[in-house]
Formats: structure tokens, sequence, C-alpha cells
């Protein structure tokens, strides 16, 4: 675990000093020499709160991803089946078509309303006692739904600088948000990690079977509701800030239980560190595009996250450790 | 320590009807009948599972009121179903079923008494279907609970394996625990249970000693069979 929380601090402070490719790095200690004032206003209004949503956004995929994993007992399992994503981000780009993008919170509220119109649908789908299966489908089906109102918002869109605005939101991106984004995505995020955490010793049980678990005095049914709530309100909150990151809610949790003995639950808190260090690393990545040109965050983390997906796959298929 | 399981009005709606049982530490009581009879079903209702209602009280007290940690000391439940939820270790899947703070040593304890240390560091999806069975068993009974509820435990092991959990059992039982658990072995039943609760329909059918509960009636009744010239027919 400790190379990870220094692997952490040195992505901190590395996403702090790098600017981009063309700004060299002794250019913010040289403004700091030069104007103090403009140098703290571009540490603590530009690059830090993109630090810190890196850092929470990271923690609440990896951890959501791991709770979900342990809930459906699948490895292969990642938030964005509970729908959330899906909804938060059909629920932005909605928002951003009648209010345009010029206005964050509007998109970031429609955010959050998708992704809790998605939540209760899932849940008047998987009916009262929210069977495993059941919540998987219903999650599967929102998904599909919300993907194809996203794919027709977009060819309807009023105009090609909405389409690419949209495109762009939908591709995911730290760069520019405010201390009051960061706390709309934060809060929620540290809610649910706290939540998931609480329910690591639950978890691992789950993995004697629902019916050990329960005759051990837990509440399978609530566990199973309240995590995918936790999930939808952690991930969709951060959706609705910053766009759509796939991979890290699958990645994460599976270098997690590497530390773990492949215990589910446990791997909860290490998960979280993992998704911050690895969507930390991402946004350092996307830094280094060539000039005026943009990498979209989500590109880069599918692009390193499908092929260990694959890699995954073909580890399973030949029956090695998940 | 000792304590009396009670079950007052246990029932699981459609599945079995309503019961009041009490059961002695010190005792083994196997719960027979035929497939679909409702003795998984008694056996949750007696765990606490949330699909029973009714009360369920260990030591006079009720364990629906019980923290998860507290209840691991009390009552220890084997399910059913062997099949693997997520593939652990074989030592960290018992030691899951210790509560916290509960010595590690004992894993291993149990682990050997099964014959199982050998592969206690492979995962449980590498193992064959008894060893999983024995890594199960040795789940529930590695926090030495006061109550054993088992279902089938006998199932997927072989005749010498099987022999050998049930005297473990008996052992458990005289170590002043109380072993409820369930089993299709009539024989078995009868040689190895203080008490015998046969179920059928949802329902007890008869609640007693070995031979009275296995009784020649009961056997052709509820089962349909009969023991003739030590072996088995349909009547």
């Amino acid at each position: 675990m400790r190379p990870f929380f220094y692997l952490l601090f040195v992505l901190i402070v590395s996403g702090l000093a790098i600017a981009s490719l063309t700004v060299p790095l002794h250019s913010l200690p040289d403004l700091f020499a030069s104007d103090p004032d403009l140098a703290w206003v571009v540490v603590t209004e530009l690059r830090m709160p993109r630090a810190l949503l890196a850092l929470f956004y990271g923690a609440v995929l990896g951890a959501s991803g791991a709770a979900i994993q342990a809930l459906f007992a699948n490895p292969l399992a990642s938030p964005d089946i509970t729908g959330a994503t899906g909804g938060a981000a059909l629920g932005a780009v909605f928002v951003a078509y009648i209010i345009g993008f010029a206005s964050p919170f509007g998109i970031a509220l429609g955010g959050v309303v998708g992704a809790g119109v998605a939540l209760v649908l899932l849940l008047l789908l998987a009916g009262p006692r929210a069977e495993t299966a059941t919540l998987l489908l219903a999650g599967i089906a929102i998904s599909a739904i919300t993907g194809a109102g996203t794919a027709l918002a977009l060819a309807l869109a009023p105009s090609p600088f909405a389409f690419y605005d949209a495109y762009a939101w939908l591709m995911g991106s730290l760069v520019d948000r405010s201390l009051p984004q960061l706390a709309f995505a934060a809060i929620p995020a540290l809610g649910a990690i706290a939540y998931f955490a609480r329910c690591a010793p639950a978890l691992d049980r789950l993995a004697l079977g629902e019916d050990v678990a329960e005759s051990m005095g837990y509440d399978v049914v609530s566990l199973r509701r309240n995590i995918v709530i936790a999930t939808a309100i952690g991930v969709g909150a951060a959706v609705s800030v910053c766009g759509a990151v796939g991979f890290i809610g699958l990645v994460g949790p599976v270098i997690a239980r590497r530390l773990t003995a492949g215990h589910p639950g446990r791997a909860i808190l290490p998960a979280a560190l993992i998704g911050s260090v690895l969507l930390l690393a991402a946004d350092i990545a996307v830094r280094f595009a060539p000039p005026d040109r943009s990498v979209p965050i989500g590109v880069l983390t599918a692009l390193i996250g499908a092929p260990f997906f694959l890699w995954l796959v073909a580890r399973m298929r030949w029956s090695i450790r998940p | 320590m000792t304590a009396q399981i009670t079950a007052t009005g246990a029932a699981i709606q459609g599945r079995l009807e309503p019961c009041d049982l009490a059961f002695e530490p010190g005792t083994v009581t196997m719960l027979v009948g035929p497939n679909g009879a409702g003795k998984t079903s008694l056996l949750h209702a007696l765990a606490g599972l949330p699909v029973a209602t009714g009360e369920i009280c260990i030591g006079g007290e009720e364990i629906a009121k019980f923290s998860p940690g507290r209840r691991l000391r009390y009552l220890s439940f084997l399910g059913a179903s062997r099949a693997i939820n997520w593939p652990l270790l074989a030592r960290d899947y018992v030691a899951l079923g210790l509560p916290a703070g509960a010595p590690r040593e004992s894993v291993d304890t149990v682990l050997q008494s099964l014959d199982a240390e050998g592969f206690a560091d492979r995962r449980l999806d590498q193992l064959s279907t008894g060893e999983r069975s024995r890594v199960m068993i040795a789940r529930a009974l590695a926090p030495s609970a006061l109550a054993l509820l088992l279902d089938e435990p006998c199932a997927n092991l072989d005749p010498q394996w099987q022999l050998t959990i049930l005297e473990r059992l008996g052992a458990e039982a005289a170590g002043g625990a109380t072993v409820i658990l369930s089993i299709h072995d009539l024989e078995l039943a009868r040689h190895y249970g203080d008490r015998i609760i046969v179920i059928d329909g949802g329902h007890i059918v008869e609640d007693g000693p070995p031979d009275v509960a296995l009784s020649a009636d009961n056997l052709g009744s509820v089962f349909g069979v009969a023991r003739k010239n030590d072996h088995w027919t349909r009547v």
C-alpha cells in the first residue's frame, strides 16, 4: 500500500506543477517570484481543483467499483452497471442543450437528476428483494436506454458547436472546474466511500454466500440497495461535474485485490487509493497532448483500460486469479 | 458456556408452517424429510434469516438483536450450496467465519482437524467438491459457536468423511454445543442423532428419539420406503 501513497503524493504535486507540454516546469516557481498573487490564483483556482477532482473522482470510481464487484460477486462488474453514469450523462447533455454549456452548475444538476432518475428506475425494476441478477439486468437495460438517449441527443444537436461541446463533455474532462464544482463532486464521493468502507466486513462475508452472511446478522437486501444508491450518488455527482470516465472503476479494484489477498470487501479503500492514482496519472498524461490539441481523459482511460480488461478476461478464461 | 436454542412461531411463508421448538445444549438433532419438505427452511428460520418470521433465542437472548460480531460467537450456519461466490484461498475463507479479534490459530487448528491443511493455500475453485465441502464445514466450525446449524454437511463427502464429520459434530455436542443438521441418510441419522425431527410438506410430523421418529410407519408414510433385510425398498 505504501508505494501507492508515495505515488499519490508525487502525482498530486506533479498535477499542481505541470500545466502542459508547452509550459516549462519552472514557470510556476518563476511566477511565484514575480507575481505571488497570480501564482496563488493559478494554483488554487486552476490546478488544485483539477488535481483534487482527479483524486476524489478516481477514489469514488475505485471504491464503488470494488463495492459493486463484491456485491455482484463478479470481478468484471463496474459502477456503470447501476445505470448512474449513463443517467448522469443523459441528464447533463439534455440540460446543456436547454441552458447551454456556459452554466456548469445547471449541467451538474441535470446530471444528478439524470442519475437519480436512473437510480429510481433501477430500484423500481429490481423490486423489494433487489435480487442480484435483477439489479444487474435492470442496470444493463437502463445503461442501454440512457446510452441510446444520449446518442439521440447528439444526433439532434441544435448546432455543430453544441454537438462538439456535448461530445467533449461526454468524453470526460477535469479542466477549468471551480472549487464549488469540486465540492459538488467531492462531498458525495467522500460520503459514498465512507459508506462503502463501513460495508467492507459485510461484503467480505458475502463471499461466503448470501444465506451465510444473513445468518451472521448482515442485512443483505439493505446492503444491496444502499450500495447501489451510494454508487449512483457518488459516481453520478462526479460524472455530472467531469463527464464519464470509464474503466477506472473496473481496473482499480482488480489491482487493489492483489493487496488484500483477493478479499472483495477489504479491497475498497485500496481501490479508492488506486483509482485516485490512475486518474491523477491519466490527467497528467493528457497534458502532454500536442499543442492546440486535447485528448479527453475518458478516451485515455479507455485506451489503457480496455486492453487491461481484455487481459483480465483472458486470464479468467484460463482460470488464473481474478 | 452452553446455551439452549428456542424457536417461537418460526415460519417461512409458503415453505414452513409456524413451529415452536427447543434444542438443548450437548445434543445432536437431525432434520430429515423428503426433498422440498422444509428442512432447509427450518434451518433458515433457526438461523434467523430475514426471510423467516418468529423469534429465535439462544441462551434466552433474541439473536435478531445481536450485532454481527456477537452473533458469530453464538451461531454458526452452513448453507446447502457449495457454490463459490468468490475464489478466496481456503485459509482466508475459513478465517471469514471468525469474529473480529479471534485468534487466527483456530483456522489452522480446524483445517488440520479436517485434514485440509494440505490445500489451505489453494483457491476454492481449484479444489474438488468434497475438499471444498470440508473447507466450508471448517468455516462453520472455526468460531466454536454455541449453536451449529448445518444444511446437509455430509453432501458431496465420501462415506469415510461422512462418518468423520458426524463424529466431529458429536464431539462438538459433547463439548456443549447445540448441533442441528439436515441429512438424507436415515441410517446415519438414526446412528448419530440424539433427536430426529421429521418434516414433510412444511410442517413437523414427528419429533423424538431416533427409534420413535424413524418408525416403520413414518418411513412408509413420509418417505415411501421400508427397511427390509438390511436394505431399503419402496412401499
